[in-house]
């Protein structure tokens, strides 16, 4: 009888919270993106009287010569690009890490954590990259992206290869796999519920980032979307049916992330919370 | 994303030594060179700044030039009230939100793993926002606390609370930032510890109650012990996030009203902005130092801990 009353009654509180504080929020971001500049720009949390989300995403769009779309292309090349090379290059580390005791894995490892802890030192980063000629370029940015997010992918894949039984690489080995052969042809399908979990995780981030694109990648011309914001920020203040508009398109690609791949992100972030 | 996977992978290695004859080509199997393509780019575009920013925060540094001037870069962050003001914020900020994320995070954890209606629902609502874009978030909390006519402050206004200033109050506005970041983050630190519930064995609670222990018991003798490594995983985490945090930050106040809620990455930022490259990157060293000072022994300190239990 208790747990019934609990039950119910406390997950009808927690609702009515969870409505207040987390779903009107993103309400807001709707509505307003729904509004008449005029509407808008009272800030209130009210239906919109005449609804033009549309016209509104279509000026958006359109605002500086389409930079928006151009901004969306830059953003997922940076996104896939940067991420299919961490996976495949931490993978190789994971692996190796975890296969084989040599010297170096204290190195490794004690790098691998120093890249997780350590912020990076941002004004030399440039001076490197200017020094290779990669500053304020899309490549440039998503070598910044590896770099950066190497050590938290070699983590996760290096506690997912410990799973496969080493008697599959044996039984490669034998039958005359040399190591790219066994790695990329034995190891690397192995590794595949791992992969979604390090891709959609590091996509999520590096399609968020805001911090790195505006000290590596400044400049309209290649904007990510994340920047794109500021035009409406600067533009006037009074335009808040266009701002919303624009962080209602920003925020569509991590919902559909979300919706396809819940599992996967959380059991991503929270890893580790367990073992100990 | 957390220090803690660190020593589960190890049992493996010694189960099933290959054969000898097998040894030497097991050995070769699994090559080093598969660390160089990875170590490329960690070394140069992050070991490589990392230390050379030691030498570049005793400089005084523009687009043209290179002047050895010694400690006067951090003479001077120690002097100038609002780098001083930036440093003692990243404390602030950092323990504000680490510290409440542990507590809410710890109570909504162990509330969505009870048995109530909409729990999925729950978990999901409350995690969405670690996936939203922080800029998104800073813009639409920027608005929802604007001081005149925001929705939060007519709401309050509606129940008779006079609503504050949230960001135009130099006294609050570092800490209505923080409240939006405990906002953002909360959902993340929930999940961990809805994780770390999974795993305590029912066994536990089933003979607690057969010796009559009560909830109250329940989840101080058996819960918060057994939550112990999630706990730590939430606080590393929140921590280092919060050390660092700049785009929340820049998105609502920018550092203001004046530099009341600066931090060192935001400080970091300004510098480099106003061409002081030398400055910035002492700004750099000095937030290393500081992450390094808090979570090295932290961590060691709280994973040492949990083993001699």
């Amino acid at each position: 009888m208790r747990n019934v009353v609990w039950k119910w009654g406390a997950g009808t509180v927690a609702i009515a919270l969870a409505f207040v504080v987390f779903i009107i929020p993103f309400a807001f971001i709707l509505f307003t993106a729904g509004k008449t500049q005029a509407e808008a720009a009272a800030l209130e949390f009210t239906w919109p009287t005449e609804w033009v989300l549309f016209e509104n995403i279509v000026t958006v769009i359109q605002t500086r010569d389409f930079l928006l779309v151009r901004a969306f292309f830059n953003s997922t090349v940076l996104t896939v690009v940067a991420v299919a090379i961490m996976v495949v290059l931490a993978a190789m580390v994971g692996y190796v890490l975890q296969r084989r005791r040599s010297r170096w894995n204290p190195l490794v490892n004690s790098l691998v954590l120093a890249g997780l802890i350590i912020p990076p030192a941002v004004v030399p980063t440039i001076w490197v990259m200017q020094g290779l000629e990669i500053f304020k370029t899309l490549p440039g940015l998503i070598a910044v992206h590896v770099a950066f997010g190497l050590s938290f992918c070699i983590l996760l894949f290096r506690a997912f290869v410990a799973t496969i039984p080493r008697e599959l690489d044996e039984a490669a080995i034998i039958d005359g796999a040399g190591p790219i052969k066994l790695f990329f042809r034995v190891i690397f399908p192995l590794l595949r519920s791992v992969i979604v979990t390090v891709i959609v995780v590091q996509a999520v981030f590096v399609f968020n980032d805001f911090t790195y694109a505006l000290y590596f990648l400044p400049g309209d011309d290649n904007a990510t979307v994340q920047l794109t914001t500021f035009n409406f920020i600067a533009q006037s203040t009074s335009s808040y049916n266009l701002l919303f508009a624009d962080v209602l398109l920003i925020t569509i690609p991590p919902l559909i992330m979300y919706i396809f791949f819940q599992r996967e992100i959380v059991g991503g972030m929270t890893s580790g919370a367990v073992k100990g | 994303m957390t220090t803690a996977t660190a020593p589960a992978s190890r049992s493996r290695d010694d189960v099933s030594p290959p054969r000898p004859a097998l040894r030497r080509r097991m050995k070769s199997s699994y090559p080093t060179w598969f660390f160089i393509p990875a170590g490329v780019f960690y070394v140069v575009l992050f070991l490589v700044p990392t230390i050379a920013s030691f030498y570049f925060s005793l400089t005084r540094w523009t687009l043209f030039e290179v002047d050895f001037i010694g400690f006067d870069n951090f003479v001077r962050f120690f002097q100038e009230p609002q780098l001083v003001q930036g440093f003692l914020n990243t404390f602030i900020y950092a323990f504000v939100t680490s510290a409440s994320k542990v507590v809410l995070g710890l109570l909504l954890g162990v509330f969505l793993s009870s048995q109530i209606i909409a729990r999925g629902f729950l978990r999901a609502t409350i995690f969405f926002p670690v996936l939203v874009s922080t800029i998104g978030v800073g813009i639409l909390f920027k608005v929802l606390m604007d001081p005149f006519g925001g929705p939060i402050n007519e709401i309050l206004g509606a129940v008779g609370i006079q609503g504050p200033a949230w960001l135009t109050d130099p006294s609050i506005a570092l800490l209505s930032v923080a409240l939006v970041d405990i906002w953002k983050g909360v959902g993340l630190a929930a999940l961990i510890y809805i994780a770390g519930m999974v795993a305590i064995p029912q066994e536990y609670f089933e003979a607690a109650k057969v010796d009559g222990a009560g909830a109250w018991h329940n989840f101080r003798h058996i819960t918060l012990p057994l939550l112990r490594p999630a706990t730590v995983t939430v606080v590393l985490l929140s921590l280092i996030g919060g050390l660092r945090s700049f785009d929340l930050i820049w998105a609502m106040t920018k550092g203001g009203p004046g530099f009341t809620s600066d931090v060192l990455a935001s400080v970091i930022f300004k510098q480099y902005q106003a061409g002081f490259f030398g400055l910035s990157t002492a700004g750099n060293v000095v937030l290393f130092v500081v992450v390094a000072a808090i979570i090295f022994p932290l961590s060691w300190w709280l994973n040492r801990k949990g083993d001699e239990q």
